[in-house]
């Protein structure tokens, strides 16, 4: 499938951005879900197991009304799972950040933490969209997002300013995802649209809010904030890096194999 | 195996004169005829506690055990509302391991003992789980035919004479008749599809019929617990009839999917009103156990591998709370 199938010449302009705009909201939850959903069994103790667990379903279900809502706006005929499904890497657009393999505990909870804050901002943002479906999304997904921001932040300060060792185990997986973070900020073409239709914020202010609850989450746990670096990821455009192709393969597995069944 | 576990508890019963002991025990004996629940502070024989600490923490272990064959398709479940019903449910099985280590724990024996004796081999756990799971259709199958048995076998056991097992399984049993329909669901979805998907179907019902009905445990002639478990209303049927039962109500739901149960030898009985079946391989059911199933080692390393890569993790969570307790 070409990346050009995602963006149908028949709809209009406003549509195919709006389309693309839902896509990478929806592609960060489903990705980051999948993500947390390999720990499910293997967590460090029982109860991360089962929060992992929860905070991995929240994530699925509300790609899945993401999902929906963008096969909607394309009306081509694509429901939740052709979109999940039977799309290629470069057709996904979620945020590089959530790709990335889930390392130690500790590198699960920083990429969580980075997440959480971003969603957490965005979603609260979103009360004020011009997008019906996107407040009414949000609305309940912002609950969801405080509740997980609450597990990963808890647990950072935890690992943070636990042990020389989770110490030092947590401040390097900072240092390795924290270039991932300059995609959350960086505009394209479709974020300012975007702003300017008053269906999203602009990306700088959200930035300044983010930034200034990671700083207080990382005070806490007595954690130092990297540098910014210049490289820019932009997942949301379909520049992945390596991981997202294994992820998919993995993922996608059945519905490539048995095509055009129920199941 | 836990007599360290015993030893811990003090149990001072042990040195009561001869006609003490033999009053408390006819006092415990008559609270149970009576069907009232025995409570953790209720004085108990020894042997009651140790044999509701193996049972209920081999419950616990098989649940966390459990959450690895089925945990292995999360990934790659099929559509997205079935990638949410798989994850709920090896959570719901990891919150079932949680409160029947918490009710074994009202027993005087700890959550890391039970680990421990899990991870060094002393446990038991279901030997169901070291088959494998290779297609979806497994998926389907563990919750129609192992949801299904395990229904059979913990629904007596909600009237248990041991009141925190007997609660905690009430909540469990209400999960797991909704995970047996769910992998029912799953195989009627299959048995509708596809050739190949049908195919798939059939794989796993014949890869699980038999495990499933060794999951009663030994037949009655060899069950060395049944006699006094009844005694003391841990255990309310026999493996021979709980297994009977399931097969009568299995057979049939076999039959509805179009499936077909992989022994020759099944007939329904006009005059017993019945099914027979044939011999259950009780060597391979010793193999398993003995530790020579398909995925013994794969499920107790993966669990090892679990608790070893989490170590540091729950020392930071000690370490960050003896500090804040100082703080305070």
């Amino acid at each position: 499938m070409s990346r050009a199938s995602v963006v149908p010449v028949s709809v209009d302009f406003a549509q195919t951005e709006r389309f693309r705009y839902v896509l990478r909201l929806a592609d960060t939850s489903l990705i980051l879900g999948q993500r947390l959903s390999e720990w499910v069994g293997h967590a460090p103790a029982l109860e991360e197991d089962l929060g992992v667990a929860n905070i991995s379903l929240d994530l699925i279900g509300q790609a899945r009304m993401l999902l929906s809502y963008a096969g909607e706006i394309e009306a081509a005929g694509r429901d939740e799972d052709q979109l999940a499904y039977l799309r290629d890497q470069n057709d996904f657009c979620n945020l590089a950040l959530v790709e990335q393999p889930n390392g130690d505990f500790g590198c699960t909870i920083v990429r969580q933490v980075l997440i959480d804050v971003w969603q957490l901002e965005l979603l609260s943002w979103f009360d004020a969209s011009t997008d019906q479906r996107l407040r009414e999304i949000a609305a309940k997904a912002v609950k969801e997002t405080r509740y997980h921001l609450r597990y990963s932040s808890g647990w950072l300060v935890r690992l943070g300013d636990g042990t020389e060792e989770s110490h030092t185990r947590v401040q390097t997986s900072l240092n390795d995802l924290w270039k991932f973070t300059t995609e959350l900020f960086t505009p394209d073409e479709i974020d300012r649209l975007a702003e300017n239709a008053g269906v999203a914020p602009n990306l700088n202010v959200l930035r300044g809010s983010w930034l200034h609850r990671i700083d207080e989450i990382l005070n806490e746990a007595t954690l130092t904030r990297p540098d910014d670096v210049p490289y820019v990821w932009f997942g949301k455009r379909g520049e992945h890096t390596e991981y997202l192709g294994h992820l998919l393969s993995d993922m996608q597995y059945l519905q490539r194999a048995y095509p055009g069944v129920t199941w | 195996m836990y007599t360290q576990g015993l030893d811990a508890l003090g149990d001072e019963s042990l040195h009561l004169p001869e006609e003490e002991l033999a009053e408390l025990e006819a006092h415990f004996q008559a609270k149970i005829d009576a069907d009232e629940k025995i409570e953790p502070k209720d004085w108990m024989p020894a042997a009651y506690r140790m044999t509701l600490i193996r049972q209920i923490s081999q419950h616990a272990h098989s649940e966390i055990v459990g959450m690895l064959p089925e945990g292995n398709w999360i990934s790659r479940a099929p559509s997205l509302k079935r990638k949410c019903v798989i994850i709920a449910k090896v959570q719901d099985e990891g919150g079932h391991g949680a409160y029947l280590y918490s009710a074994a724990e009202t027993l005087g024996i700890s959550r890391e003992q039970m680990i421990e004796q899990l991870l060094t081999g002393q446990a038991k756990y279901s030997s169901i789980f070291n088959y494998p799971t290779p297609s979806w259709a497994d998926i389907g199958a563990i919750g129609w035919l192992v949801d299904g048995a395990a229904i059979m076998n913990q629904i007596p056991l909600c009237r248990c004479s041991y009141g925190p097992y007997a609660r905690a399984m009430v909540r469990i049993c209400k999960e797991e008749s909704f995970h047996q329909r769910q992998g029912f669901e799953i195989m009627i979805r299959l048995c509708e599809g596809s050739t190949a998907q049908k195919r798939m179907a059939q794989e796993a019902l014949d890869r699980w019929w038999w495990p499933s009905l060794m999951m009663f445990g030994p037949d009655d002639a060899n069950s060395k617990h049944t006699g006094q478990s009844m005694r003391w209303k841990i255990k309310r049927f026999t493996n021979d009839e709980l297994r009977q039962k399931f097969v009568d109500v299995t057979v049939p739901q076999a039959e509805f999917l179009g499936l077909e149960v992989p022994d020759d030898a099944l007939v329904w009985n006009e005059e017993t009103e019945h099914y027979n079946f044939g011999p259950i391989d009780w060597d391979e059911f010793q193999r398993v156990l003995a530790g020579h199933g398909p995925c013994n080692q794969e499920r107790i390393r993966a669990r090892i591998d679990a608790h070893e890569s989490g170590a540091w993790v729950r020392e930071a969570a000690l370490a960050n709370a003896a500090k804040q307790s100082k703080n305070l």
